[in-house]
């Protein structure tokens, strides 16, 4: 056996993360990794240390191939090559189409408050708690190229006109989510007496109970860093998304504006709450209905009312 | 507080807003989140990190308990999975055997003298021992390429090539199969196909079926021997096909059923198989050896036919219990045109436990005997080299044998993800049959056979 040459499968990691980390025992394990700039965490209940592993490498594989593959920062990504297009049409794979018909679905039903064309309008907006606001000038030219109905879309062809930039951030860590806990549910087909929580920086699934058929007890950091309290969210199905960030706003006449723009007007919705959390079947249906939620400003309870599932407002 | 669009820009005492509208859209929303998910399949939790190379070692350490044979088996195996679903395995395989493999006669209650079969020098073997060709040494190296790739969701191939050689045997082999998914994979459908060509080129030559082994104290030896011999090599085609259903039967339990069809045609012989001649005159000699007019016992090549048609079903059952331990049981049944017929019953038990695995396992093993199998050949039908028979072999391997196996495989997860495994066997194999007459009555023709097997295993 003198010929081994010890050699770890490493996944495939574009944006070279650190290694992704286990912890834990037999009872519990968790597993940890970065990806699109949060701290992801696998919660594996009922596994060996080997089935643990695998599916702690699967999951950050998978992770980390979505953020290459939709980084707006990367210039191999898809989103990139959308980007680029400069007015031609592009046809996209299937995965990409999929999540486009998401979005355009989400469009649609949020009569345009949703719109993956609007992150351009963050070149002017700094949300650094400074007061900062830009003016008319800065804006209106932007609100030009904001606009989902403007673009053609018949999948698989996209046609995004010339100047427009699409992207896909509001999406990516939700969809993450529900492909990690896809893989969850494979590793349970396999070792049935197994429960699994995945948390990517706040967005949560789990595939159920806990072995002692218990919720899972999740912290979640408070939204408004500037109390202490850790929330504890308790969660026996489904997912949990959250949006909104304390930490990013700016101040207008005394108001604190958060960094959820209106891609209607350019503008950060007023009265909005710090932060919203949903819960919903998915992990992408709960951050879509939390960030509209968000986008609803000082009528976000109502709107959530109307859904019909459980949340959590903190203002 | 709503605002007209116009003022949006103009009025700065509160932030432009759009206009609200509350509608329930969280059921649309899950159902357009259900439809963007299953776009594309999750990635497979089979092994396999594209770009990467796994490799597999073991070695194999096969004693039997009288050490007549002993074999050392080390396989080297490599994988590499591509981003389509593509991969590639790369095996060798190197086989060496030492020890002593019985010869087909019989044991006698004389010395028997037998003539190697290079052809130059002889071996005994004393009274009431089982004799065995001493000179059995064999190194073998197997190489094989398989390529394996997804043509869409639905269809998949793959297609290999295998090459061994021994120092009287070239093999030579190439494989094609192909996969049809079914009902979202929980039914996958298997066609394979195989295709072999062997040459052997035994030392010594190869004998003529039937003839009688020339004896080196014999005054015609020269003569003798070239009498004995057909031809310089020969060799033999064998084209397997392979049926096969894999069905999710649920969420833990898998069951596999194939049928395969093999076809051999050419030279099936073993060339350095031998049968007794035994005497059965009433008289002193009888059971013992029978002579030549130079007082040599009489052994003579064996023969079989020169095709064989083997039909082999097999059916598989996987279970995962709920603790996570596994249970696996399968039955094999075989039968061809020679007459053979076996049942290969397997189970284990694989206990899972925090990075390591227990896997005890039972076989049993039945067979019956070739129509023209016989443990020795009767004077009156050997007929003074003149045989009423067409085949016959003594090859233990084609006679009624039975075989039970007991061991346990132990597997560990070590730092790195990286697997070792130590497996132990212990085989008891036993043959039985006609127990002859007279002097041979008294001889043990059916000796058991028990050998221990080891393996170590290590993937990384």
């Amino acid at each position: 056996m003198a010929l081994c040459q010890t050699s770890i499968a490493k996944p495939f990691n574009p944006a070279n993360h650190p290694q992704a980390l286990l912890d834990g025992d037999q009872t519990l394990w968790m597993g940890r990794f970065q990806a699109m700039a949060s701290d992801c965490e696998v919660l594996m209940e009922g596994l060996n240390q080997s089935q643990a592993l695998e599916l702690l490498t699967r999951i950050t594989q998978e992770t980390w191939r979505i953020e290459a593959k939709y980084s707006r920062y990367r210039e191999d990504s898809v989103v990139t090559a959308i980007n680029s297009s400069g007015g031609q049409e592009i046809e996209l794979d299937p995965e990409t189409c999929a999540l486009i018909d998401f979005a355009d679905h989400c469009f649609q039903l949020s009569d345009g408050k949703f719109d993956i064309t609007s992150g351009v309008l963050r070149k002017v907006w700094r949300f650094d708690g400074g007061k900062g606001v830009p003016n008319a000038d800065a804006i209106n030219p932007l609100l030009r190229v904001v606009g989902w109905s403007r673009v053609k879309w018949c999948s698989p062809r996209l046609c995004l006109p010339k100047g427009m930039e699409i992207d896909l951030g509001g999406l990516g860590k939700e969809y993450a989510v529900d492909r990690a806990l896809l893989l969850a549910v494979q590793m349970q087909v396999s070792v049935s007496q197994s429960s699994y929580v995945i948390n990517f920086g706040g967005d949560i699934a789990c595939t159920g109970l806990r072995l002692n058929r218990q919720p899972w007890r999740i912290g979640v950091e408070s939204a408004n860093r500037e109390s202490d309290t850790a929330a504890t969210l308790e969660l026996g199905s489904g997912a949990v998304a959250t949006s909104g960030d304390a930490r990013r706003y700016v101040m207008y006449k005394g108001k604190r504006l958060p960094h959820i723009l209106n891609p209607l007007t350019g503008w950060p919705v007023e009265g909005a709450p710090h932060a919203v959390s949903v819960a919903a079947d998915s992990c992408m249906q709960a951050g879509l209905l939390s960030t509209l939620a968000m986008l609803h400003g000082d009528q976000a309870e109502a709107f959530l009312d109307a859904q019909d599932l459980k949340y959590w407002v903190q203002r | 507080m709503q605002l007209k669009q116009g003022d949006k820009h103009m009025n700065r005492d509160s932030v432009p807003q759009a206009e609200t509208s509350i509608k329930n859209i969280s059921k649309a929303l899950a159902a357009a989140s259900c439809s963007a998910l299953a776009a594309v399949a999750a990635p497979a939790m089979a092994d396999g990190t594209p770009g990467e190379w796994d490799f597999d070692v073991a070695t194999l350490y096969y004693s039997e308990s009288d050490s007549r044979v002993m074999a050392i088996e080390p396989v080297f195996s490599a994988t590499r999975n591509y981003d389509e679903g593509e991969s590639l395995n790369l095996k060798a395989v190197f086989d060496v055997l030492t020890g002593a493999s019985p010869n087909g006669a019989t044991p006698s209650d004389s010395v028997q003298t037998f003539t190697r079969p290079s052809g130059s020098g002889s071996y005994d073997v004393a009274a009431g021992e089982a004799p065995l060709d001493d000179t059995f040494k064999d190194t073998r190296v197997a190489l094989s390429a398989t390529w394996a790739a997804p043509l869409n969701s639905d269809w998949a191939y793959s297609s290999g090539v295998y090459a061994s050689n021994e120092y009287d045997y070239f093999s030579l082999g190439v494989n094609g199969g192909i996969t049809r998914y079914l009902n979202q994979k929980n039914t996958t459908l298997n066609f394979g196909m195989s295709l072999e060509n062997d040459w052997i080129e035994p030392v010594g030559t190869v004998p003529l079926g039937l003839s009688e082994m020339p004896h080196q104290s014999s005054p015609t030896y020269d003569a003798d021997r070239e009498a004995s011999r057909e031809s310089a090599d020969d060799s033999k085609t064998i084209v397997d096909l392979l049926f096969g259903v894999t069905q999710v039967i649920d969420r833990s339990t898998l069951m596999q059923f194939n049928y395969g069809i093999s076809l051999a045609d050419g030279y099936l012989n073993d060339p350095y198989k031998l049968l007794s001649v035994i005497d059965d005159t009433a008289g002193p000699g009888y059971g013992t050896n029978l002579q030549d007019a130079n007082g040599n016992n009489i052994y003579i090549y064996e023969q079989r036919p020169d095709s064989r048609v083997k039909h082999s079903l097999y059916w598989q059952v996987k279970h995962a219990l709920d603790s996570g331990d596994i249970v696996d049981a399968s039955y094999r049944f075989m039968f061809d045109d020679w007459g053979i017929t076996s049942h290969t019953l397997e189970a284990s038990y694989q206990w899972r436990w925090d990075g390591a695995y227990l896997e005890p396992h039972v076989r049993y093993y039945q067979q019956s005997e070739a129509d023209f199998y016989q443990r020795f050949v009767d004077a009156s039908d050997y007929n003074s080299g003149a045989p009423n028979f067409k085949e016959a072999s003594a090859d233990y391997r084609l006679g009624e044998l039975t075989s039970y196996t007991v061991g346990a495989k132990f597997g560990w997860m070590m730092a790195g993800g990286n697997e070792a495994n130590v497996r132990v066997d212990y085989m008891l194999q036993s043959n039985d049959g006609d127990q002859g007459y007279g002097a041979l009555a008294s001889q043990d023709l059916y000796p058991d056979t028990d050998a221990l097997i080891l393996t170590f295993g290590y993937s990384f």
